[in-house]
């Protein structure tokens, strides 16, 4: 990977988890009183993300012929079936239990939050079982 | 106002502006690399390093992995950098159980990565692609994390 496609990726790593801890959504606590129905800002949180994402990936292609640092623009299509819908459940439902996403794992360990760690090991671990039940 | 502070009880602005960061953090990376920055890909790109069965050696892993990491030091470091200049710089604490954390970590993990995709894959880049299969996705796990965290705080009290 080049030099300076490595710091523009960090670069908008930190923009992500700056964000990611400003919403606040670094904390365990503020998700599952989202998921109790008891503070929408998650909603905010989401909903603001979209509208820039959107934003970016439908003008940015349209506006240049490349990325600023790479010769190509990715996609990354999503299809609907059993493995996406027993998997969205089933991350729905451990994200339910310890109101803690990939996302926000990883960026806690930046606030200082260790206790986190347990989650960051539980995703870890999941990740690996899934990748070794499936066969290619 | 008064129905806006029963939404919000913590007040609003610091959610949109969050979301807004969070936002131009993926769309930077977009514009920039051309790459769709979701969070979840990075916890099978990694095991890549040390699992060799085919699964997890998969171009689209090992192809990915370094600037994946990348990525995810840029998460740690985006917050180490509000904790230090904008919050108290006190060690944050979560009151919850560490088995929680554990158990609720790793359905998060397995489900993520069967559904290929978390709240930022499917919901920040897939909502933000238009793709309906990410809406779906998106609806369902807002509907088991809801019946989850009812059931459980429910349970545990």
């Amino acid at each position: 990977m080049n030099a300076l496609r490595a710091l523009a990726t960090l670069a908008a790593g930190m923009l992500f988890g700056f964000g990611l801890s400003v919403s606040t959504m670094v904390r365990p606590e503020v998700v599952l009183s989202f998921l109790n129905l008891n503070d929408m800002g998650l909603m905010l949180v989401m909903g603001g993300a979209v509208a820039v994402v959107l934003l970016a990936y439908q003008f940015a292609p349209r506006v240049l012929r490349r990325p600023v640092l790479d010769d190509h623009f990715h996609t990354h299509p999503s299809a609907w079936n059993q493995g996406t819908a027993t998997g969205a459940a089933l991350f729905g439902l451990g994200w339910g239990i310890c109101g803690v996403c990939p996302g926000p794992a990883i960026a806690a360990l930046g606030t200082g939050n260790l206790e986190l760690l347990w989650a960051l090991a539980g995703i870890a671990l999941g990740a690996l079982v899934q990748g070794l039940r499936e066969r290619v | 106002m008064q129905s806006l502070s029963s939404l919000f009880p913590l007040g609003w602005q610091h959610y949109l502006v969050g979301g807004l960061l969070i936002g131009s953090g993926a769309a930077l990376l977009f514009v920039l690399t051309g790459r769709i920055g979701g969070m979840s890909t990075v916890f099978s790109s990694t095991w890549s390093y040390l699992v060799q069965r085919p699964f997890f050696q998969q171009a689209r892993f090992v192809e990915s992995r370094r600037w994946r990491l990348v990525y995810a030091l840029g998460l740690i470091l985006g917050a180490l950098l509000w904790w230090q200049g904008w919050a108290d710089g006190a060690p944050q604490h979560t009151t919850l159980p560490w088995w929680q954390l554990l158990l609720g970590g790793f359905f998060v993990g397995y489900g993520a990565r069967l559904g290929n995709g978390c709240t930022s894959g499917h919901g920040i880049c897939g909502l933000g692609s238009l793709q309906w299969p990410s809406l779906l996705a998106v609806l369902t796990f807002m509907a088991t994390g809801f019946l989850a965290a009812n059931l459980f705080a429910r349970w545990l009290v």
